[in-house]
């Protein structure tokens, strides 16, 4: 009896001991800048607090938005009744190529010529990372990726963790709340030869400062000039300007000039199906033969990391891009979501240029595109804002006009006229 | 110019088992019988989605509550929590002091690919970054630990002569291995074998493992699969988990909820305490969000409702008996008749010894293509079958060829 229990005690010593070293070294992570607003969120108990955390898109009554659509669709999918097998390692076909023709346009030359190679992914993060990984292991030129100041925070663990440098040009203009174009070229035309160059195809997170039509062709010439590797990150796709195929303007552009692109694909806003992790990673080739290439290379790198996609959000996706009907209706959403969101802006705009008279120049509300807005409020105010005010942003002062609504766009414009007057 | 850009990138070959499959899709012999599925298929050889999750999928679909927000980066708490109870049990001590990180992944393999990146960043390696594996195991284990830097390194494991396991082999490896070294373990059912260590065995693995400050890697894909029964199969996890073993826990829902494709698992890490728990959960944060974010919410809302509802957990205990019970009542034809019908020459009981999906029949790579190629039987080349693709229609066939193959005269 007493040396069972002994032995019992022995084992218990040596078992916290083994494990305790087995861990003890491991450091506290930093809580996530974006994702941890909205636990702060959830935990406040204030009637009138509001998340302008995290980009997704709530309705007029500040609620998460099904889309019709996807109710559509889902219901046909059950009535389907489909298997569960797995999807092949580069996901549902008919989705990919779906995806392709939406991003680059049904007469884009490299998809007639089956030159694209596309790969379902994991919403859009999924897809960043396996470029990323694609890039370091077989972009055979500098293996470094240029972001622009300010970025996604995500891009730039994303982009360290695959292994690949990070470097940034300038793009934002705290001065004039808009683009620095002319730091941006400079800084792209210091870059080394061959340099990849991250670019946000529209509806810029966290600024909202899109180039123009304009700009986006003078810097397609200096890409093609430095030969530097263009990166798109489309996450908005339809949700900056209402049109899916306006705001695919600078991919398309930008194939049609030449390049080779890579391109990051997000159904999770435009499509509001957000937690189903729908996404798709592409990369133009010169043709049929090299995109087969490419394509086994791109299954070397998700099998490893998570064999096969998931498959529900992928046939909600496609039953939407597949079906003209359910298309037209998806594309009416879309320009929904996006208008309530310029008519927030508009709201805003209003509220604090003419009727609170708020000290600052607040054009850029108007002027910035997507579901993301800078403010222009400083780090102090955001903090103020959140404490005093209840409302919640990015220490960064990014806003998600998606979190505005009628019922709460006064209470907002008027807590930041009291934040940058100093009396909150 | 830019044309150049992947001029370099070479054709790498497709995964292993494509060319089979492709092979099999082509062949256009009605009575063509598929031994290379990693997939349960009912008596019909038809996909089966269980009655369990069609009822918990049609429960969603009236919710009118439910949405697509994103999920919390490491997944869906009350999914997260009922899969760590049903692989530790519901009265682990490790759960209830709080010392157990779960995290949603896509499916076994994001747990393993998880799993194995958490330990090369912060795991204290004796030497360099090394993982034993089974000899063999499944072949994905490979490149998952390689991708994330950790070399892997076989040990005896599968014996050939006996087609059980050389345990012996397995002993003297890990007792030879630099102390504190990874050791890759399958829970139960053993992928491609089948052949897993008995209660005895899996005892002194145990032993050997505390006394060399060994890491368990856990890869439970199959439980409930293996012998019907949840609680057994998770016997060898709770053991280790009693005996202090360092751990953590790949789990997988793709077989024993039929759920593959929605990709639904989790990794659980057992900590030494619920400080170093949340250390720990911080920082796998940290590596799920730079590489998908947060993970799928639709499978692990289907696997949660049956987890958490004690009806729909009976039910599903049900339907993984359905399948682990055709598959066993599979082997036992089988045996019975190779041995008694045919009277193939050869031992044979194996095929009821070995446990879950998979059976190592001991058929050479000659046999196995000859299969192929003359009975339009697919199997791969190592002599491994897909039980699954077995059913009563094509089971008298298959041990016919089977015969045939070992006498020489297919």
């Amino acid at each position: 009896m007493l040396a069972t229990t002994a032995v019992r005690r022995s084992t218990a010593v040596f078992r916290s001991t083994a494990s305790l070293s087995t861990w003890g070294a491991v450091p506290a992570g930093p809580p996530d800048a974006i994702l941890g607003i909205t636990e702060a969120f959830k935990a406040d108990k204030d009637p009138r607090k509001i998340n302008l955390g995290v980009g997704a898109y709530r309705d007029e009554n500040g609620k998460p938005y099904v889309l019709n659509v996807v109710k559509k669709a889902e219901e046909r999918i059950t009535a389907a009744k489909m298997d569960k097998e797995y999807l092949p390692i580069t996901g549902l076909a008919s989705f990919t190529q779906n995806a392709a023709k939406l991003a680059y346009g049904a007469d884009s030359e490299p998809l007639k010529q089956n030159a694209i190679a596309v790969a379902q992914s994991i919403s859009g993060t999924g897809a960043l990372r396996i470029g990323g990984a694609f890039m370091a292991r077989h972009y055979p030129h500098i293996k470094a990726i240029y972001l622009p100041t300010p970025t996604w925070g995500n891009h730039i663990p994303l982009f360290k963790d695959s292994g690949l440098e990070v470097r940034r040009y300038r793009y934002f203009d705290s001065k004039t709340v808009g683009l620095d174009f002319a730091g941006m070229k400079e800084d792209l035309k210091n870059a080394p030869e061959g340099a990849i160059v991250l670019l946000h195809a529209c509806a810029h997170n966290p600024t909202g400062v899109d180039l123009t039509q304009q700009q986006w062709k003078e810097l397609s010439d200096l890409v093609a000039e430095k030969q530097l590797f263009p990166f798109f990150d489309m996450a908005y796709q339809g949700f900056a300007s209402g049109s899916t195929d306006r705001d695919a303007f600078a991919v398309r552009h930008f194939v049609s000039q030449g390049h080779r692109i890579a391109l990051c694909q997000s159904f999770a806003k435009n499509m509001g199906l957000y937690g189903e992790r729908v996404g798709a990673f592409s990369l133009t080739t010169q043709n049929e033969e090299e995109g087969k290439r490419v394509d086994s290379q791109i299954k070397i790198i998700i099998r490893p990391m998570f064999s096969n996609p998931p498959l529900h959000g992928a046939h909600i996706a496609n039953t939407i891009l597949s079906d003209p009907e359910l298309y037209q209706e998806w594309e009416g959403e879309v320009k929904g979501m996006a208008g309530r969101i310029i008519n927030m802006r508009e709201r805003l705009y209003d509220l604090l240029t003419h009727e609170l008279k708020t000290p600052g120049e607040w054009g850029h509300i108007k002027s910035q595109i997507g579901m993301f807005s800078f403010t222009g409020l400083q780090t102090e105010q955001c903090k103020a804002l959140a404490e005093k005010a209840h409302i919640y942003m990015t220490m960064d002062g990014r806003i998600s006009m998606a979190g505005l609504n009628g019922s709460n766009i006064e209470y907002f414009a008027q807590s930041v006229n009291a934040a940058v007057r100093g009396n909150l | 110019m830019s044309a150049e850009i992947w001029d370099n990138v070479p054709l790498a070959p497709p995964d292993s088992i494509f060319n089979l499959i492709a092979a099999y899709a082509a062949d256009p012999t009605p009575h063509k019988v598929n031994l290379s599925v990693g997939a349960y298929r009912d008596d019909d050889n038809k996909p089966w989605v269980l009655p369990v999750v069609k009822k918990a999928t049609q429960i969603l679909l009236n919710d009118p509550t439910l949405d697509h927000e994103y999920l919390s980066i490491i997944g869906f708490p009350a999914f997260t929590s009922a899969a760590a109870k049903l692989i530790l049990g519901p009265d682990s001590p490790a759960i209830t002091e709080g010392r157990v990180v779960s995290v949603q992944t896509i499916s076994g393999t994001g747990a393993n690919h998880l799993g194995a990146l958490f330990l090369s960043r912060f795991y204290q390696f004796n030497g360099t970054k090394q993982v034993y594996l089974t000899k063999p195991t499944w072949v994905n284990h490979y490149a998952v630990f390689k991708n994330v830097d950790i070399a892997p390194v076989e040990y005896p494991y599968f014996d050939p002569r006996t087609l059980g396991v050389d345990f012996d082999g397995l002993k003297s490896a890990l007792e030879n291995a630099p102390t504190r070294s990874i050791i890759l373990l399958h829970a139960c059912a053993h992928n491609p074998t089948g052949v897993d260590p008995n209660r005895e065995q899996w005892e002194e693995i145990a032993k050997i493992m505390l006394s060399k400050g060994h890491f368990a890697f856990f890869d439970s894909a199959y439980q409930g699969f293996a012998s019907g029964d949840l609680n057994n199969d998770a016997w060898a996890v709770r053991y280790f988990a009693d005996k202090g073993v360092p751990l953590l826990i790949c789990q997988s829902f793709a077989k024993n909820a039929g759920l593959y494709g929605e990709r639904v698992g989790a990794l659980h890490v057992i900590a030494p305490s619920s400080d170093a728990a949340k250390r720990i959960r911080s920082q796998l944060s940290v590596l799920q969000r730079s590489e998908i974010s947060n993970p799928p919410a639709h499978g692990a809302r289907i696997m949660s409702l049956i987890l958490n509802d004690p009806k729909l957990s009976e039910e599903w205990d049900q339907d993984i008996k359905t399948m682990a019970y055709r598959i066993i009542a599979m082997r036992e034809q089988l045996y019975k008749l190779l041995t008694e019908e045919f009277k193939t020459p050869g031992n044979w009981e194996h095929i009821i010894k070995q446990i879950g999906m998979f059976s190592f029949t001991g058929l050479n790579q000659q046999q196995s293509l000859a299969l192929g190629e003359k009975a339009h039987i697919y199997l791969t080349n190592n002599g491994r079958i897909s039980m699954a693709g077995l059913n009563t229609h094509n089971i008298r066939y298959v041990a016919e060829c089977l015969d045939k193959v070992v006498r020489g005269e297919l």
